[in-house]
């Protein structure tokens, strides 16, 4: 490791990215008023960006200061922090590429170099960057290994392998066997065992040593901000609910990303606090808040905003979603005294590689949970796991809850795919039915 | 007291419809227009039309609702509905035992699940492409040199059907000129294209289920090769409306007078 590439990334850590971060405050003051159909803007907004935009800004540094590794949102993160490595996730990355309604141009870089339309647009965004270099972060660090899991889909695993092939670096999948009933102990054994055999790749690409203490201090780090995140989001069981589940699409970076370090639970404790004061205070997200609602399936990250203005303005809030809630949703599995079979079990059982018959279940309590007098599914083209199913789950919902519902087809990242007149006949059709449904 | 009016435009992707209707809900007059380039013009002349038939000023019209796609772009409108909505009150007026709608259009395509009242209970649109609509049928008509009209000559619709596999509209243009290539009597393609419309539908349909009597409308309905080919696959007589076109406008109408009189009764 070179001694001035790690002063220098010490330099920015300390004193580069913080006067940057400033700058950004100043911009950010110039910004634009929230329309008048919202509450109050959350304050912690601030401090996430500066944590997001640290974190990219930073990464740029750390070559050769630290060993970078690209990691898929459902892998257990947690064993690369014993390890040091920075982490990167590219699904987060082309979320944001997604959100600067960049997603169009960077798949086309993709395509152009023939791969399918029918990809994944974070997977298509991510090449994209690959091949151009172009990022909205500025640049990321290239990674010395790759780290997936096939818990969320079984594209991953394909991706990470174009790439590993590309950069010839090593990659390690975590293969989680789907459950289509119950975790069987032989499933739990083989994926703790597969956690077990990473350790001497990772000692080698790192350079670092394994410590069982470091294990546990991390997983300990990792269950404490999950569920301070699955506090704030039973929070917006208050009426009115303290934020929108399009606030949560971006609060939820942190414990994405940067789950098992110090900076996202120090984040969570001051949102948490934020929602908390909000809820006693009974400051809203919207202004007015008639129907609330239940979002289900990943954000159509580029327009998140006309979304929320759109559903805002008729006096509808969405309070709870199966997406933001799938960061939280299994911790209570993890068992910092039994780390193997725990992680097995935690990530094992997440929502993408759980049944159906699960997900009804818990989208039945959300809804009773959260008192949800309607539901939007978006069906996106990317997301096979997530949109596959979702025609019967509306019909299993729909009939026997008697709840409004409504499927929009759409992307993550992809801007392409929207069909603004369609959409808004179906959204405005779905709220008719909910005013009338109301009416009685 | 003076009788009192009510208006309903539905600004359609291919045809704008205006309907005007009294107190009693009684159709005073409906008028069908081609919507062409401008929407908003095109709704104030289906206006002017209809006043005239009705013998009737604008500033007798109490309240206007407007819908269809450019339900937007309609500035003298008093409220705005989508037409999912406006079908399934229209045709509840117009056959009460309707359970289930089927509006087929020229762009959209949509099956309409109502209460007893003419609510909208449960709605199935298609999605963004064109096959499954009106627009499918005009493309194949055009290729085959066929007017609108004629898809509902008898010859089109009795006799052998060749399959189109294509649910695309483009592929399924290009299937229909390999099979004229090939010299394929142009009644079994026509056969064969209602019935891939009818496939498209059908899965609508399935998804929201048929509820008691069902009633077909938008300008599709006009079409007596496809309500037959319908007829057969829903084992039922489906109710057609005398001017299926106007039926989203006729709901928007009634739309407006319930409105109406919601704000004046409070
Ligand atoms: N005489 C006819 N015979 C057969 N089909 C017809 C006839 N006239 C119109 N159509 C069909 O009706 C379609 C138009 O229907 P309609 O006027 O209800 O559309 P629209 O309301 O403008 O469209 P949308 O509701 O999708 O915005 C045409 O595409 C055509 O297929
Ligand atoms: S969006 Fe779906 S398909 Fe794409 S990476 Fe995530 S889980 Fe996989
Ligand atoms: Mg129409």
């Amino acid at each position: 490791m070179s001694l001035s590439a790690k002063l220098k990334y010490k330099f920015m850590k300390d004193y580069g990215a913080p006067a940057l971060m400033s700058l950004q405050g100043l911009k950010r003051r110039r910004s634009r008023p929230t329309p008048s159909a919202f509450g109050p803007p959350l304050e912690s907004n601030a401090r996430l960006k500066e944590i997001l935009t640290r974190h990219y800004y930073l990464s740029r540094f750390v070559p050769g200061v630290k060993k970078v590794a690209w990691v898929t949102s459902g892998a257990p993160v947690e064993l690369l922090r014993v390890f040091d490595f920075y982490t990167i996730y590219p699904e987060n990355h082309s979320a944001l590429v997604g959100a600067k309604k960049q997603g169009a141009e960077y798949c086309g870089i993709a395509e152009g170099d023939s791969f399918s339309q029918d990809l994944c647009s974070y997977a298509r965004i991510d090449l994209g960057h690959m091949l151009s270099g172009k990022s909205p972060a500025g640049k990321l660090p290239k990674p010395d290994l790759l780290f997936c899991s096939n818990n969320i889909c079984q594209t991953v695993l394909y991706w990470y392998k174009a790439i590993s092939q590309e950069l010839d670096i090593p990659l390690i999948h975590f293969d989680a066997p789907f459950v289509s009933d119950r975790q069987s102990e032989a499933d739990i054994r083989y994926m703790a065992q597969q956690l077990q055999d990473m350790i001497p790749i990772l000692e080698q690409v790192s350079g670092n040593v394994f410590y069982m203490s470091d294990l546990e201090a991390v997983l300990k780090r990792s269950q404490d901000s999950s569920r301070t995140w699955g506090n704030i989001l039973k929070a917006m069981q208050a009426k009115p609910a303290p934020m929108t589940i399009f606030d949560a699409f971006g609060h939820l970076a942190p414990i994405v990303s940067l789950r098992g370090l110090p900076v996202a639970q120090d984040y969570y404790n001051i949102l948490a606090e934020e929602i908390d004061d909000r809820v006693s205070k009974g400051i809203g997200a919207i202004r007015d808040e008639k129907y609330r609602l239940i979002w289900d399936n990943i954000a159509i990250w580029y327009k998140v905003r006309y979304l929320a203005t759109f559903f805002a303005e008729r006096k509808m809030n969405f309070v709870t979603a199966t997406y933001t809630n799938a960061w939280a949703e299994t911790i209570d599995h993890l068992n910092i005294k039994d780390p193997w079979n725990s992680m097995a079990r935690t990530y094992g059982q997440i929502i993408l590689n759980n049944n159906l018959k699960h997900r009804l279940g818990l989208m039945r309590r959300m809804i009773d949970d959260f008192s949800v007098d309607g539901m939007v599914m978006h069906s996106t083209r990317s997301c096979k796991p997530y949109s596959v199913g979702q025609y019967d789950l509306r019909k299993a919902i729909s009939t026997s809850l008697n709840l409004p519902s409504v499927i929009i087809d759409a992307d993550i990242a992809d801007e392409r795919v929207w069909s603004e007149q369609q959409i808004q006949t179906r959204l405005e059709a779905f709220c008719e039915s909910l005013e009338d449904t109301n009416r009685g | 007291m003076a009788d009192l009016f009510f208006g309903g435009i539905d600004v359609g992707s291919l045809s704008t419809e205006a309907v005007i209707i009294n107190s009693e809900e009684q159709v005073l007059a409906e008028v069908v227009l081609i919507t062409g380039v401008n929407g908003s013009e095109a709704a104030q002349k289906a206006l002017n039309q209809a006043l005239e038939l009705a013998e009737l000023a604008q500033s007798q019209i109490a309240a206007l609702t407007s819908t269809g796609y450019g339900r937007a772009s309609v500035p003298f409108a008093t409220g705005k509905t989508t037409e999912i909505s406006c079908h399934g009150v229209g045709a509840h007026h117009l056959f009460p035992s309707t359970g289930t709608v089927i509006d087929v259009g020229g762009q959209d395509s949509k099956v309409i699940q109502i209460d007893d009242r003419g609510h909208m209970l449960d709605f199935s649109m298609n999605d963004k492409c064109a096959a499954g609509t009106g627009r499918f049928l005009e493309v194949m008509a055009d290729r085959l040199e066929l007017e609108l009209d004629e898809l509902s000559n008898p010859a089109y619709i009795t006799g052998p059907s060749t399959p189109i596999s294509s649910t695309c509209t483009v592929f399924a243009e290009s299937e229909v000129i390999s099979l004229l290539a090939k010299d394929t009597p142009r009644e079994q393609i026509v056969n064969g294209l209602q019935r891939s419309i009818v496939n498209r539908i059908w899965s609508m349909v399935v998804s929201i289920g048929i509820h008691g009597e069902v009633t077909i409308t938008g300008g599709v309905a006009k079409n007596q090769g496809l309500i037959k080919v319908l007829e057969e696959k829903l084992g039922q007589k489906l109710n057609v409306p005398k001017n299926p076109q106007t039926v989203g406008a006729l709901g928007a109408a009634l739309i407006a007078k319930r409105h109406h009189s919601d704000s004046t009764s409070t």
